[in-house]
């Protein structure tokens, strides 16, 4: 009792000369952020008042003995772990380099070392263990071409070092050269048999011989998806017969430099961007669609208004001009085989078809697919667009409603919504933004033909409600009614039941709505499935994957497309969903893969029609919640979408502005309009778009050929006094 | 003449041509011809080539992307009087690639000459390379008639 009182009192004043101390340590020290610096008492015990005593010191030593005990016990902990640590990665890849003597450091050889990481909290040892003498006598013979170059020179060294380490599977091993002479083999499977046992015992004849042809075929990237998949039958029954149970995580996986995930417009602008800038590139496409990249925007447009009837088939669209083209961004002999892409001596684009990836191993810096291969890569890029949005009380509905509804976004939606409009007679659209209002023009355009009833609702007021200021909304659905369409503005779907082999739609205002088939186009919901396995940011406002103003999620990982949500220097974080962005935000990312370290910079635009009177493009932050300004004139014949691509030749408009950019102003043949516009007719012209009186977006109504001015405009980031003073730059009454 | 309305908080302005005569006070930035971020056209700012042109279509990256590469970047440092004129095996090798895949390269006499097209135009300074770019960008599409929906900058 009296010790604590006595501890205490000589430990209060040493308290505060201590802190006192403390402070005037930071102080001199400049460490002025507000803390001190962690005052052990014992690091100031030398200047301790005389006052102290034996007490004193003995608590002094003992605090300080605790301190540096619990220090030292820590750091020894870290040590050596990460010791430990250190050493089983020396020890792993350590083995795999015995085996073969030579070769540049490739791809490959990095593999090893990451390797171990997911080995180890793999499948439990004991599987591994019996799988071992099968295994591991293939699998260091394996590894070795996987670090060749060439595969040419492959076959020599390879057959020879085999031959060194064993024996007895050299025949089979010298069978394999030839076709080892495809891709290669990642280390995974060998390093994580070979940790765990010692050096491989010559195994028993027939089962090499039986892995072989799984290891030899599953080598080719692409034809493990079909071949690994039989192989893999034997090799897991000859494994049982050893009485286990083995995981499938020893199907052979291949490797690819840059690995593109998604095969649409992103996918494939990154694609051509990385061939260009890297001679010999390889580059693998993985996608869960059966066709190659093809080009969205004729899917609700031009493929339409097409005159041949096996367009549904040909996917071959006339232009206004007459020039005809596929929606395929290449034709199939564009692409070489996913077997051959190891080979090709100039590299190539490879597309897998039909293949989901279902897993990202960020660390292990590889793949796998639903079929269970893996594929590793060096760079890789998401671009996975999304899935439609359904609306609940559809999905709630039953299978009757969803049989008739369709979600419009692929090539299979287009033919079969193009057969059910030639089979029904009411269809209706829900949804009233870009691909609600251009398929509801082209149905429309078709009603005039067919007896078929054209529907359109949704909730604005107007049709682009969310994109156009009120007054061209308005306009803008007057249009559409005119091509045919039957608008239901201001409706929310409260409930839809199938009845007589018909739909009903219950609106929540009490209207009721029958119809044969309805299309939801009610938005795209961002396909971040990859985002957790990825272990990758997903934005919680704009939704898809948060990356950079370079497009890059992580090291070696970007996002292009509607998945990405970035960091736009000018206009800030968005997410964008339109063609053209896809295709700068593709490119871009393909940019940065080969090493350019370029930010998201030119601004993408976009572009509708409706109907062959109502033509825009449009640039930057375009949202009708935001204060504008427009600028108009009266149209002349010549102010239309269809004269505008006859002009250029082309009917995807962003490629317009490659073919001719903005044009010096041509004597109008029409008379020059005179006299005040009394009625409201917005034929042709120019809206800004404010966001604190600085330009964020622009849209160009029925003024074609005018965006780089636009563009130019939104990057200066001014703001402008006169807004009609920076209309005149765009020349609206020319031509 | 012009007249102005609001509604709400859009503003609404209608003119006439006579409004728009007057050339425009708004004032504009100038550009950087050596901005690091900027998209270039055919030409980068230091002399090569940009293969990753929108202009070029799919020639640079396509099948037979690194024949057209070695031609064309042999026709773009000729310094011959007659340019490109000892790059006949270049153009030669690259003509037999194309003519491996009909289907990519539609087999007119465009392509060849196409690429010298290009070059003599793109010899104008940079920023009328949207010229030339239309050039090959019309020869690129004409003879790669499946050329993706790329965008040209011409600021």
């Amino acid at each position: 009792m009296l010790k604590c009182r006595t501890v205490w009192r000589t430990l209060a004043p040493l308290a505060r000369t201590s802190s006192t101390v403390c402070r005037q340590n930071a102080r001199r020290a400049g460490l002025n952020n507000g803390r001190l610096p962690a005052c052990v008492p014992a690091a100031h015990m030398s200047t301790a008042p005389a006052g102290g005593g034996r007490e004193n010191q003995l608590y002094v030593l003992l605090v300080g003995a605790t301190c540096v005990g619990g220090a030292i016990y820590a750091y020894r902990t870290v040590k050596g772990d990460s010791q430990r640590y250190q050493d089983r990665i020396d020890e792993i890849s350590s083995r795999p380099l015995k085996t073969f003597t030579e070769e540049p450091a490739t791809p490959t050889q990095s593999e090893p070392p990451a390797a171990p990481s997911p080995a180890e909290p793999s499948p439990p040892a004991p599987d591994a263990e019996i799988l071992a003498p099968i295994e591991t006598a293939d699998l260091p013979s394996a590894d070795e071409p996987a670090v060749e170059a060439s595969p040419q020179e492959a076959a020599e060294p390879a057959a020879a070092l085999i031959v060194e380490e064993e024996p007895p599977a050299a025949e089979p091993a010298e069978a394999r050269p030839g076709v080892v002479a495809e891709g290669h083999i990642q280390g995974y499977l060998v390093t994580l048999v070979t940790t765990i046992l010692p050096e491989p015992s010559p195994p028993s004849e027939p089962t090499p011989a039986e892995l072989t042809e799984p290891v030899a075929d599953s080598e080719s990237p692409a034809a493990e998806s079909a071949a690994a998949a039989k192989p893999a039958e034997p090799q897991l029954e000859a494994v049982t017969e050893s009485g286990d149970a083995s995981p499938a995580s020893h199907k052979v996986s291949s490797h690819t430099p840059y690995l593109l995930i998604g095969g649409g417009t992103a996918s494939f602008a990154a694609a051509r961007s990385i061939r260009a800038r890297d001679p010999g590139a390889r580059v693998l496409i993985v996608t869960d669609e059966l066709v190659p990249p093809y080009m969205r925007p004729p899917l609700s447009k031009e493929l339409w208004f097409s005159d041949d009837p096996s367009v549904t088939e040909t996917l071959r669209f006339k232009q206004w001009n007459g020039k005809e083209r596929s929606i395929y961004f290449q034709p199939p002999s564009f692409y070489i085989n996913a077997e051959e892409l190891g080979s090709a001596e100039n590299g190539g684009v490879a597309v897998l078809t039909g293949k989901k990836v279902v897993h990202m191993d960020v660390r292990g810096n590889k793949i796998k697919l639903d079929d269970d291969t893996e594929i590793s890569y060096d760079k890789c890029l998401i671009a996975t667009g999304g899935v439609p949005r359904n609306l609940q009380v559809i999905e709630r509905a039953g299978e009757e409603v969803m049989k008739r509804t369709t979600l419009f976004r692929k090539v299979e939606d287009f033919k079969s919504l193009d057969k059910v409009s030639r089979n029904v007679k009411s269809i209706t659209i829900i949804g009233g933004g870009f691909l609600g209002s251009e398929l509801a023009c082209a149905l429309g355009r078709r009603s005039t033909e067919s007896d078929l009833e054209v529907i359109q609702m949704y909730p604005e007021k107007g049709n682009m409600g969310k994109v156009l200021p009120e007054y061209l909304s308005n306009w803008t659905t007057e249009k559409v009614k005119k091509e045919g369409v039957k608008i239901i503005s201001e409706a929310l779907v409260k409930s839809v039941v199938s009845k007589d082999d018909k739909l009903e739609i219950q609106l929540k205002d009490g209207r009721l709505v029958k119809t044969d088939h309805i299309v939801a186009a009610v938005g795209l919901e961002p396909n971040v499935d990859l985002a957790k396995s990825a272990g990758l940011e997903v934005d919680s406002d704009f939704g898809g994957f948060r990356v950079n103003a370079e497009l890059q999620a992580r090291s070696n990982i970007w996002v292009a497309g509607d998945a990405a949500c970035f960091y736009d220097i000018r206009l800030g974080r968005r997410r964008v969903e339109h063609h053209d962005h896809a295709v700068v935000s593709g490119r871009l990312a393909g940019e940065n893969m080969t090493g350019a370290n370029k930010p998201y910079w030119h601004q993408s635009m976009f572009w509708s029609d409706l109907g062959p009177d109502v033509g825009y493009e449009a640039i930057g932050i375009v949202d009708s919640s935001l204060p504008t300004v427009g600028v108009f004139a009266k149209a002349t014949a010549k102010d239309t979408p269809k004269a505008a691509t006859e002009e250029s030749g082309t009917g995807i408009r962003s490629e317009s502005e490659t073919e001719h950019t903005a044009s010096s102003p041509v004597a109008s043949s029409a008379p020059s309009p005179t006299g005040v516009q009394h009625k409201d007719e917005y034929g042709k012209g120019v809206i800004f778009y404010l966001r604190d009186k600085v330009v964020v977006g622009i849209i160009l109504w029925n003024v074609f050929n005018r965006m780089p001015i636009a563009r130019k405009i939104i990057k200066d980031g001014e703001e402008h006094a006169d807004l009609n003073e920076v209309a005149k730059l765009f020349n609206i009454h020319d031509d | 003449m012009s007249y102005c309305k609001q509604e709400g908080k859009d503003r609404i302005i209608f003119v006439t041509k006579e409004d728009h005569e007057a050339p425009s006070n708004a004032e504009l930035i100038a550009d950087d011809p050596n901005d690091p971020y900027e998209e270039h056209g055919l030409i980068l700012p230091n002399g090569d080539v940009n293969w990753n042109c929108p202009c070029l279509g799919g020639m640079a990256s396509g099948p037979c992307g690194s024949q057209f590469k070695e031609a064309f970047s042999c026709f773009h440092y000729s310094k011959e009087e007659v340019k490109g004129s000892e790059c006949i095996d270049h153009f030669r090798d690259m003509q037999e690639c194309m003519q491996r895949y009909p289907e990519l390269y539609p087999q007119d006499d465009e392509t060849d000459s196409s690429s010298q097209e290009a070059e003599s135009r793109s010899a104008l300074p940079t920023e009328k390379d949207s010229t030339a770019a239309t050039s090959t960008a019309e020869a690129a599409v004409s003879a790669d008639g499946t050329s993706p929906t790329d965008e040209q900058t011409a600021s």
